[in-house]
């Protein structure tokens, strides 16, 4: 067997499983987006219509669709920096040279990113419980009066956002911790020649060094963010009032709840297309501050 | 400046304020999970349980059925985590180190569709898997899973490191492909295989989406979209719901501990040098 068809011969399986199940339907989804397929369409395949773009259109006139996609945004907004902020100070704190027991620290604050998101979320349910949870009870220690995360519209996705931080901010820890580790330590050496307090130090040396990490970090958790669903599921249920309802949350209920899938698959690309265009953007900020 | 003790003190301080956080709702989890029925709901919230019970697992096992829900995530994160690792691996190697026709075009194609989140596919492809007649069955769950782009990109970032010499020797002596593969490649790349099976099955393991919407049959459902819905029937449950929890996250946090090394080193590969 020559090296060349061992190559297809080796690669067929993978491409085959992504071609058929991912690549084909991609290309699918864009034709489905297209039409009326609905309830009636799944029974019977003469029910569908081609209505061009008028899924899209009918989206953007569609207040909920803009409701969901400002709580998305608003996720996406509040959510990316809180997380990118915390898992930087966790990895400062883990690479610090006073610090003791740090692979024991590592691993406790890795640990939630391993855990299943249902599973936590319930946890969290009831630690931000209105009257019985652990959270209100400690706020009432300090005089603060009970508040109702998750049923107040004002606090709910507040609520869902500090979780996700929670959750999530082990995993970019590790990455920027080696991204310090990377950082020689000259650098340092050279600003405190200079003078540079810490505080100056972690500004002028740190920070421009880690610059391209925090630029793929920034990236992959803004990509992350925005696929928001089991949260909202299952701690508020999209609710108060749609306060935590996502616009990957209103994919699923128009698809597999009402079964309109053909507006569905538009939600789906008007998501994509949206995250296509923050990660261009945030790109051609990075560009022409000079990261990369 | 940074020997002050003062400082020292500061910084000892908040690693153990941040690693309260991360831990304290898992280990209150685990307190509730064996406390009796209507315990957790008093205020105060009480911390540990009184008289420490086992009745909320038997409930679970006994009457809400959780023992299958067990299998079926163990059964489908298993066949996830076996397939993809094989078919992840072959294709990794072959981008890596076979010259093919339009290798390096489908390459980039693969990396440049990781951009595309795949709730995109999500509706066709429930049309596609009904048409075969796999919705409502562990395969509809699986197959999807069995491939995976990331980890093509994983297995070739590692399996570049593989001497071309050793792959000729081979060749020279008479070796066939597949045999080279199987002798000389599997075993060099066995940490990174390591790697890739942890990520599959904590992936398979802890999804909901796609089971969410494929199997709406109860008794092939997975521990994440069974708990959902247990959490929606006894919201007022805690030590129920508490004790699904520990249940469901128990297995892939001891996998985790076990093969951490493992699991960090992939997690670098696949991001600082991608």
């Amino acid at each position: 067997m020559k090296t060349s068809t061992a190559g297809w011969l080796f690669a067929a399986p993978a491409l085959t499983v992504i071609g058929l199940f991912f690549g084909l339907p991609v290309v699918a989804a864009l034709a489905l987006s297209l039409t009326d397929f609905d309830i009636y369409a799944l029974a019977d395949p003469g029910n569908l219509r081609f209505v061009g773009v008028g899924n899209y259109v009918s989206l953007l006139q569609n207040p909920l669709f803009w409701k969901s996609l400002g709580n998305t945004l608003y996720f996406v907004i509040v959510g990316v920096p809180l997380s990118v902020a915390m898992s930087l100070g966790a990895a400062l704190l883990l690479h610090s040279k006073v610090g003791r027991f740090k692979p024991f620290f590592r691993t406790a604050y890795f640990a939630p990113v391993v855990t299943t998101v249902v599973a936590v979320a319930v946890i969290w349910r009831y630690l931000f419980h209105t009257k019985y949870g652990l959270v209100n009870w400690g706020l009432s220690a300090l005089g603060i009066d009970a508040i109702d995360w998750l049923g107040d519209p004002h606090w709910a996705m507040p609520t869902i956002i500090l979780f996700a931080v929670w959750k999530n901010f082990g995993y970019n820890m590790i990455i920027f911790l080696a991204g310090l580790q990377s950082i020689p330590e000259d650098l340092y050496e050279a600003a405190r020649i200079d003078g540079a307090n810490t505080w100056k130090q972690f500004r002028h040396v740190t920070l421009p060094m880690l610059g391209p990490v925090l630029l793929l970090v920034s990236i992959l958790t803004m990509a992350g963010y925005f696929q928001l669903f089991a949260e909202p599921y299952v701690m508020t249920q999209g609710g108060p009032l749609e306060s935590t309802k996502s616009v990957l949350y209103l994919m699923y209920e128009e698809g597999f709840k009402w079964w309109n899938l053909g507006n569905a698959s538009a939600v789906a690309f008007l998501l994509f297309l949206l995250m296509v265009a923050t990660t261009s953007g945030l790109l051609w900020f990075a560009r022409r501050k000079g990261v990369e | 400046m940074k020997s002050r003790p003062l400082w020292s003190f500061a910084v000892n301080a908040m690693l153990v304020v941040v690693a309260v956080i991360s831990l304290a709702p898992l280990l209150w989890m685990l307190s509730v999970s064996f406390m009796q029925t209507g315990e957790a709901g008093h205020f105060p919230p009480p911390l540990l349980p009184s008289h420490a019970t086992f009745d909320n697992y038997r409930e679970l096992f006994l009457r809400a059925g959780m023992g299958r829900f067990l299998f079926n995530s163990f059964l489908i994160s298993s066949c996830v985590m076996l397939l993809s690792v094989l078919f992840n691996t072959l294709a990794g190697y072959a981008f890596a180190k076979l010259r093919f026709k339009g290798r390096d075009r489908t390459f980039r194609a693969l990396l440049a569709a990781l951009v595309i989140p795949a709730q995109v596919a999500m509706m066709p492809l429930f049309l596609l898997l009904k048409q075969m007649g796999l919705v409502n069955t562990y395969m509809g769950a699986i197959v999807p899973g069995m491939a995976a782009i990331f980890g093509i990109f994983l297995v070739r970032q590692y399996a570049r490191t593989i001497p071309d010499e050793l792959l000729e020797a081979a060749r020279i002596d008479g070796a066939g492909e597949w045999r080279i593969f199987f002798q000389i490649v599997l075993p060099a790349l066995k940490p990174i295989l390591v790697t890739l099976a942890i990520f599959s099955f904590l992936g398979a393991w802890n999804d909901f989406m796609w089971p969410l919407i494929v199997l709406s049959d109860e008794r092939l459902q997975t521990l994440p979209v069974a708990l959902a819905s247990l959490s929606r029937e006894h919201v007022m449950d805690y030590e129920l719901m508490m004790a699904g929890s520990v249940v469901t996250i128990l297995p892939v946090l001891l996998l985790f501990l076990v093969l951490q090394r493992y699991y960090i080193q992939g997690l670098l590969l696949g991001s600082v040098k991608g």
